[in-house]
């Protein structure tokens, strides 16, 4: 894909570190900016830093497309796009500062754009990365449409890093909506809901929508004219604070995500299928994407938290607090675990990256 | 492509015993009119839309149900025989050609929409419904089905998601991936399996881009969820003419760098021109170097504001003509010469190639003097439409089959084509699939260490490696032929670069 990122002495460190793991099969932890340390499983081995490997590689903004390496810092590539006035449409979170574009990638999370504008896999378009032989590979490119051999890239989009290290990345990007506005809706949960799914099946441009203690904040974007005459179609009153309100709520700043308590009960992230009422658990909820993710506090049960998303056709994710690694993530069927630990084997033979990290058992 | 590939690939005698093994085999599981074998019976399977590749399979099995298809892949599985899936058979790679040692596996008998609810904006469908009749499902809830390929009447979403399939949309509304949510299907062994999920993300590493576009060699999808959307309220057509195709090139970067994204953005050169508007009278500008035709959709304020947008700023990047769509009529004729290409193209030229490379938006006028430098080098005309948006180019080289030595030069010219996308920083396939056809073209685009892990890639999902055996990954020895054959002709790698 890109030349400059072959050439660069971080990236020889960075291959003779992992040649050497794999000789000896010890375990790398990958790390970027470090600014999600608390997801995924417990990290273990010696640190591999992507930090120096930093810098966007190319940028033309009419060509829609973003090459960056892995260690860029997120918000340096968010004011570059800013400034030529296109951004990423899915709206990474970024929990801390010093969130890195490799990181962005290999966490595959989205913000409150995600039902409308896709999610970080939609807008991969190349890779390049080490594999756990410390061999070179590039998959993609930075063209938009690419069918040429599997689409390793976007696989790598929310792999926490267990198949190999993401060295540099790129991305589709797209012009800032012209106008942009948020309405706030006086609803009840089962309320706010119904109305996102009546709202789903219409050609409004709604860019994101979330819901808490009462009030369901629509953020409406794109041409002026059709912000304004949905708008005035929905009603409500104006949001305080705007587009900083949402930022806070993407990167969980919000109160919601960041008053817990120490002993508090543990943060349940619910993906479910649009359409789902609400499901009726114990606990304080949030709801983002439409009804789509569901963010629930709550004392219940790992096992009847798993089981009511399951039940509905979603997933859950015990994404903070405390209980048994088993109960994390919901449990892979057989066929599927056995094809994730034969895809392991294959880019990561002898399993030295990030070991435990997506999943218990790999 | 190699010395021979034209030729039809006539099974090696394959013993009688173990022909006659799987026939037993397969006849324990699937009702007899589900299994052809007679040679004519056959035939019609012998290639996909890409004619000139053909093998003739040991069967053809045509099953209904999601425990036959299972059944079929334990008895494949049990004695290593390939299997081939294949929907409309409309593919342009060469990816559904059969093996000659293998079955195919149909499913166009999978022709079943199971569901469209138009809350969650789903529709379920099996895998051999067509294209258009998922649209055609949703259209009653003011939903469609928005990735288009110009085979939408034929094509079957199984088919759209073993090859990723495009269309004239894709760069507002994203490709195949981007509009499925689920797959339903069977790993080689014949055992039930799910990528992705109804909700946005499943758990577990994200399998759905790995299967979607892996041209049927890591599982047999029998149904597919996909996104349906809401059907703009209003779309129109802007046309604008251009006296070279730079300033062409110069406009589609001047629509984006003034922030639009048009919902389709289309390129004609003029030889492609003249030969749709013989076939169908859109009132095209036969004058013109190139055409653009920008399509824009939303409400009626959207449109309105958009449509002044952009023909401000074609104008501005030389237009010398340009008109917009008075009504749907009139839209649908401006694209009907777009749409009609592939068949207009069968009007000037006994046979043609459709080539499938992706660039850089920017060497869009670079890519099309190389190509015109190579009418010269291989004496074959080629006509180009271009998916202007997404910088997909199809060049349509015209030929003869019937002269063995036209279709060796175009094979060639294909090639250098594909060649030259990759040294522009593209891509050998935007849309079609490697298939057959661009095999050796991978060669060119990744080093043998990607295609080893390509390969282990494809072993982790099947170990025996009998799912669409020898398409899309070519062999070591394979890519050391075809780099001595790139030698033998005489010539620098991409003569047609300017090099510094």
């Amino acid at each position: 894909m890109s030349t400059t990122v072959h050439e660069d002495a971080a990236l020889a460190r960075l291959v003779d570190q992992v040649r050497g793991a794999a000789a000896d099969g010890r375990a790398l932890d990958i790390r970027g900016g470090d600014s999600k340390r608390f997801l995924g499983g417990a990290r273990r081995g010696e640190p591999l830093a992507l930090r120096e490997l930093a810098g966007i590689s190319s940028y033309e903004p009419t060509e829609l497309v973003v090459s960056a390496r892995a260690g860029t810092p997120l918000a340096e590539l968010q004011a570059a796009l800013h400034a030529a006035g296109q951004h990423l449409p899915f709206d990474p979170p970024c929990f801390a500062p010093g969130g890195t574009v490799g990181g962005m990638v290999a966490a595959g999370l989205a913000g409150p754009a995600r039902a409308a504008a896709g999610g970080v896999r939609d807008h991969v378009l190349g890779i390049t990365l080490l594999d756990g032989r410390g061999d070179c590979l590039s998959f993609g490119g930075q063209v938009m449409k690419n069918v040429a051999g599997y689409d390793v890239s976007r696989l790598m989009a929310g792999s926490m890093g267990v198949l190999g290290v993401i060295l540099e990345v790129s991305l589709k990007v797209l012009p800032r909506p012209q106008a942009e506005r948020t309405v706030v809706l006086d609803a009840g949960e089962a309320e706010a809901l119904a109305l996102m799914d009546g709202w789903r099946r219409r050609p409004l441009p709604i860019q994101a929508s979330a819901w808490h203690a009462g009030a369901l904040w629509v953020r409406l974007a794109g041409a002026g004219a059709a912000v304004q005459s949905a708008a005035a179609l929905l009603g409500g009153r104006p949001l305080d604070g705007g587009a900083d309100a949402w930022a806070a709520l993407r990167d969980h700043r919000h109160g919601f995500f960041s008053a817990a308590e120490a002993g508090a009960a543990p943060l349940w992230r619910l993906s479910l299928p649009a359409g789902t009422p609400p499901l009726g658990l114990a606990g304080e909820g949030f709801v983002e994407w439409g009804g789509c993710l569901r963010w629930l506090r709550t004392p219940a049960p790992a096992q009847a938290v798993q089981a009511a998303a399951q039940r509905v056709g979603g997933h859950a994710w015990r994404w903070a607090g405390e209980g048994p690694e088993a109960e994390r993530l919901a449990p892979l069927n057989e066929v599927l675990l056995r094809l994730h630990r034969q895809l392991k084997r294959a880019f990561d033979p002898q399993g030295i990256f990030n070991p435990g990290r997506l999943h218990p058992a790999f | 492509m190699n010395a021979a590939p034209s030729l039809l690939r006539e099974a090696p005698a394959v013993p009688e015993r173990r022909r006659a093994e799987l026939l037993a085999a397969l006849a324990a599981v699937l009702p007899p009119e589900m299994i052809l074998s007679r040679r004519e019976d056959v035939t019609p399977y012998e290639s996909d839309g890409l004619a000139v590749y053909r093998a003739r399979p040991l069967a053809v099995l045509l099953p209904r149900t999601e425990q036959q298809v299972a059944a079929a892949l334990r008895v494949c599985h049990r004695l290593g025989v390939p299997v081939v899936a294949r929907g409309a058979g409309t593919g342009l790679s060469g990816g559904a050609m059969p093996h000659a040692q293998g079955v195919v596996l149909s499913l166009a008998r999978f022709d079943r929409i199971v569901a469209v609810d138009p809350v969650r904006c789903t529709a379920v469908v099996q895998s051999g419904v067509r294209n258009i009749a998922v649209s055609e499902a949703a259209a009653p809830h003011g939903l469609y089905y928005a990735p288009d390929p110009s085979s939408q009447i034929a094509c079957t979403i199984g088919g759209n998601v073993a090859e990723n399939a495009g269309g004239v949309h894709c760069l507002k509304y994203g490709l195949t991936l981007h509009n499925v949510l689920k797959l339903r299907g069977f790993t080689v062994e014949g055992e039930a399996v799910e990528f992705g999920g109804d909700a946005l993300d499943a758990p577990g590493l994200d399998l759905l881009p790995l299967v979607v576009g892996s041209e049927g060699m890591l599982a047999i999808v029998t149904e597919v969820t996909v996104r349906l959307i809401p059907r703009p309220p209003l779309a129109c057509c802007i046309m604008a003419s251009f006296p070279d195709v730079e300033s062409a090139g110069a406009a589609v970067a001047a629509v984006i760098a003034a922030g639009i994204i048009p919902a389709g953005l289309e390129l004609m050169d003029k030889r492609m021109t003249a030969a749709v508007e013989d076939f169908v009278h859109a009132g095209y500008d036969l004058d013109a170097a190139a055409i653009l035709l920008c399509e824009s959709d939303g409400t009626a304020e959207e449109v309105a504001a958009e449509a002044a947008h952009v023909s401000a700023v074609l104008r501005a990047a030389g237009a010398t003509r340009i008109e917009r769509s008075r009504d749907e009529a009139q839209r649908l004729r401006f694209w009907s010469g777009r749409k009609n290409a592939f068949p207009a193209s069968g009007r000037i030229s006994p046979d043609y190639l459709c080539m499938d490379s992706t660039i850089p938006r920017k060497r869009l006028a670079e890519v099309l003097r190389a190509i015109e430098a190579m009418e010269q080098t291989y004496g074959l005309r080629c006509a180009n439409v271009f998916h202007a948006g997404d910088g997909n180019l199809h060049p349509l080289i015209l030929f003869d089959a019937n002269d063995p030595d036209q279709l060796r030069r175009c094979e060639r010219f294909g090639a250098d084509i594909l060649e030259t996308s990759v040294a522009l920083g593209g891509t050998v396939t935007g849309e079609h699939g490697v298939g057959i056809e661009k095999l050796n073209s991978m060669c060119v685009q990744f080093s043998a260490a990607e295609r080893a892990l390509l390969g282990a890639l494809k072993r982790a999902f099947d170990p025996g490696e009998l799912l669409n055996p020898g398409k899309v990954i070519p062999t070591l020895h394979r890519c050391a032929e075809y780099g001595k054959m790139t030698v033998r002709r005489g010539l620098l790698p991409f003569p047609h670069i300017p090099r510094y």
